[in-house]
């Protein structure tokens, strides 16, 4: 006798308990606080502030927390969130030149003014696993001296200086900025949108497409002009007030990648940029972007397009990871009412070549 | 000068009337030619009826730039009350606007004054919201198209009165158009660009 | 910390006007695809984000919600959206469709006819019909906008060159109002007729894509064909098992490991109806479904 599959109901508040069992674990283990996520696995809350296009470090560990380490969920929560949230209007656009610097290299220069500075980086550790890590490891205090008030002028702004590079393209000022979380994107978009999107993209998909470009799929020729890291001040201007309010600093990762030159009819030629900017410190996320953003900027600058990091709506539509991991993961989804046409299409295909595999020679001749 | 505590109001309960005039609009759209009566109340600048109030503050923001009619403009209070309550921009060009409301409808100026879209995106249109004298009787007008299970009949008194005549450009254009909302009081019609008249008379 | 608190339907006033708007147009441009900002909603895209924001946008306080996935309202995907809508608008829930004044469905259209107060709103997952056949957006606007349809008829008659018969089961293309072809989503082709005419109105949205469609009531849809190829729907041919229905689409379900099947109404609510009418098949059902009855 058939019993039609009822209790869906019961099914998913079940699975919600047994999910926030799991995710709790071992009881008898300390629960990971907010804090130590925010400070012992910041880059973690930074790739969720930056992906998630919201910055609130306390909210992203959250989400890390919530997600169970699960980056693509934890991004997940944080926009949905963000949606619900009211919006006053634009900051004024940050001043990464007033950057207060922790970390600053270029690769272009041996030696630039403000000097050199690594800061915090794996780059030159060695990638050998540290058992005293696992435990009670006190790491000694870090050098300090007092900071030189040194200038430190963009590497883009001093190659710009000699018209060696393209400068910076200006925003019209009447034209409002982009905002593709307000509009539905169109096609071809302006370069505000791209950079939008790319902020927002998944890092993965990103330096697979940066890395891409590197290897001859598309060609920038790219040099490091300057990765900057640091904290940046963060003005809003009131219409009613009349100036422009500081409402805090944030902590921004910025990258000028120097391209291929190019010249025109009417003027020389000179490098032409790249531009990459994350929340907290994320210097793979904003290397990839700017060698992205400059394969995208080959319409504009008039290049072939050829290559999959140079293909505007191929890389924009694919960039989202809510998204893209909200289709890929909607399979799972019962299908089976159209599973069901499927097999009935199939089975009359199946039977209608049996039948013609068994009639006679005739009909095979006829072929 | 109207200081702001002196403008009209808007709905009491935004949420509730915004989704109850919504509906109402909705299915004059997708019920062509039949008459909805809108219920939320909300205050009313001078000339504006209150059909024409409750879909500006259920319709109209940031992202719709309107276009007034002479009629409508010469109130500085009906401008203000759109601003103050829906902060929707008011533009001198009807070409680019998202909604045009029309106070003077004998005053009608020609269609072609307004955006039909294009025939990439259609919906970049301008609906008209236009204020009749009543959509209850007056001329017969047979009506047809999507929404519309076979004919139906709108007795209204309308001004222009060739405004069917106008309006059949939509079918030449499709799917450029212009949608039309009638409002009379606190009654509304709305005629979509797909709508045809069939005949009029008494 | 910032604690979220949130609008009826859960979707801010301002989202709402701009669906709303989305929603008017479309209407009046039976079968094109309105763009829209689609938000990031609760569940994931793909998972009827669409539907939701289209639902969360007309709903109301005196609507009767009735939500269905595969044609069920006890799957789980159904379940976990009518209990978003009954937690963000407190709205009345129903599970029967006559009662119902907001249907949301993904992929089935429910088998009773439907009546001039409801409205049916679909998921869509890819809104786009000449999407698998050109990727670009940009293309296929463009291929709408001069109604040039052109490359979809090759692929039917490329199928019925290979396979003797049109190759598509479900989101089966339609053309609305003999102007656009549109997806009508990932309905079995067995439901497409009940689009054409309907007397309530269809709304469709696609949240990842960010589209919203609408079929005004009444509205002529036709799938396309080949006069020598005409369109024909597929039902498996056997009544019901449990309420002997001859005329609903039919469920596989595999019931031992044999390969033995039984196939039932995929519509929960039309065959418990008919159930509960005394309609019986081959199969009886549960108990507690003769009691009901009693």
């Amino acid at each position: 006798m058939y019993v039609a599959v009822k209790g869906g109901e019961r099914a998913i508040e079940n699975a919600h308990r047994l999910l926030a069992h799991e995710r709790r674990g071992d009881r008898d283990i300390p629960e990971v606080s907010l804090a130590q996520i925010s400070e012992q696995l910041s880059l973690g809350v930074d790739r969720v502030m930056t992906e998630g296009s919201l910055y609130d470090r306390e909210l992203a560990a959250l989400a890390i927390k919530q997600a169970r380490g699960d980056m693509i969920e934890a991004v997940f929560l944080v926009r949905a969130f963000r949606a619900t949230l009211p919006r006053f209007g634009a900051t004024e656009p940050v001043d990464t030149g007033r950057m207060q610097v922790r970390r600053r290299i270029s690769s272009t220069f041996k030696d630039i003014p403000g000097g050199q500075i690594l800061g915090p980086t794996f780059d030159y550790t060695h990638r050998l696993l540290d058992p005293q890590l696992a435990e009670g490891f006190v790491p000694e205090l870090p050098a300090t001296s007092d900071a030189p008030a040194a200038a430190m002028p963009r590497v883009t702004d001093i190659l710009g200086r000699d018209g060696l590079i393209e400068s910076s393209p200006r925003a019209d000022g009447d034209v409002p900025v982009g905002d593709l979380t307000r509009e539905p994107l169109s096609f071809p978009a302006d370069r505000d949108l791209r950079l939008q999107n790319l902020a927002r993209a998944d890092e993965g998909f990103l330096l697979a497409l940066g890395y891409s470009s590197q290897r001859g799929y598309g060609r920038t020729h790219p040099f490091a002009g300057e990765i900057r890291l640091g904290e940046v001040e963060v003005e809003f201007s009131a219409e009613d007030v009349g100036f422009a309010v500081p409402l805090g600093s944030i902590t921004l990762t910025e990258c000028q990648m120097v391209n291929q030159f190019k010249g025109s009819a009417t003027e020389g030629p000179c490098f032409t940029r790249g531009y990459g900017l994350a929340f907290g410190h994320c210097e793979r996320k904003t290397m990839s972007m700017a060698l992205v953003d400059r394969s995208l900027r080959a319409r504009e600058l008039g290049e072939e397009v050829l290559a999959p990091s140079q293909d505007e709506e191929f890389v924009m539509s694919h960039s989202d990871n809510v998204q893209a991991t909200g289709f890929v993961e909607h399979l799972k989804l019962p299908h089976y009412v159209d599973f069901q046409s499927e097999l009935g299409l199939l089975r009359k295909l199946r039977q209608e070549f049996a039948e013609a595999d068994s009639s006679p020679p005739l009909r095979e001749a006829a072929e | 000068m109207t200081t702001f505590a002196e403008l009209p109001s808007g709905f009491a309960d935004k949420v509730l009337s915004a989704q109850t005039t919504f509906r109402s609009v909705m299915d004059a759209m997708a019920r062509p030619g039949s008459v909805h009566c809108i219920a939320s109340a909300s205050g009313t600048p001078p000339g504006v009826m209150r059909g024409t109030a409750a879909i500006a503050l259920t319709l109209f923001d940031h992202d719709t730039p309107l276009w007034l009619d002479p009629r409508m403009s010469e109130a500085p209070e009906v401008e203000k009350w759109l601003k103050f309550h829906t902060g929707a921009p008011v533009i001198s060009d009807p070409s680019i606007c998202s909604f045009a409301l029309i106070g003077n409808a004998a005053e009608l100026p020609a269609l072609d004054r307004f955006s039909f879209g294009s025939n990439e995106y259609p919906d970049r249109s301008t609906t008209l919201i236009l204020q009749v004298e009543s959509l209850r009787e007056g001329l017969a007008f047979e009506l047809s198209g999507p929404g519309i299970e076979g004919t139906t009949v709108l007795q209204a008194t309308i001004e222009p009165l060739d405004l069917f005549a106008r309006l059949a450009i939509n079918a030449t254009l499709f799917p450029r158009g212009i949608d039309v909302v009638l409002v009379a009081d606190d009654a509304v019609v709305a005629i979509p660009r797909t709508t045809r008249l069939v005949a009029e008379g008494d | 910390m910032n604690a979220p608190t949130y609008n009826f339907a859960y979707l801010d006033e301002q989202t709402k006007r701009m669906i709303r708007r989305a929603i008017l147009k479309a209407i009046a441009i039976p079968g094109y695809q309105v763009p829209f900002a689609s938000r990031e909603m609760p569940m994931p895209y793909g998972w009827g984000t669409g539907g939701v924001q289209v639902t969360a946008a007309i709903l109301g306080r005196d609507d009767v919600l009735k939500v269905i996935d595969q044609g069920s309202d006890d799957t789980t995907n159904a379940i976990s959206i009518r209990k978003f809508f009954g937690k963000t608008a407190g709205v009345a829930t129903t599970t029967n469709t006559t009662d119902a004044t907001v249907i949301q469905t993904r992929h089935r259209i429910p088998e009773g006819l439907l009546h001039a107060g409801q409205v049916l709103v679909y998921q869509v997952p890819i809104p786009e019909p000449l999407r698998f056949l050109e990727p670009r957006e940009t293309e296929t606007r463009r291929m709408h906008a001069l109604g040039e349809y052109g490359l979809m008829h090759v692929k039917l008659y490329e199928d019925i060159a290979r396979f003797g018969h049109i190759a598509t089961a479900y989101a089966y293309p339609v053309k609305v109002n003999a102007r656009y072809v549109m997806d009508p989503s990932p309905t079995p082709k067995f439901d497409n007729p009940k689009m054409d005419n309907c007397a309530a109105l269809q709304l469709f949205g696609a949240g990842r894509e960010k589209r919203i469609y609408a079929i005004p009531p009444h509205t002529s849809v036709v799938s396309l064909d080949f006069e020598d190829h005409p369109f024909t729907r597929y039902r498996f041919d056997a009544p019901c098992a449990l309420c002997g229905a001859g005329d609903s689409y039919l469920d596989e379900i595999v019931t031992d490991d044999k390969g033995s099947r039984m196939f039932v109404c995929s519509d929960t609510d039309y065959c418990e109806t008919r159930q509960s009418q005394g309609h019986r098949g081959s199969e009886s059902a549960a108990p507690h479904k003769e009691r009901a009855h009693g």
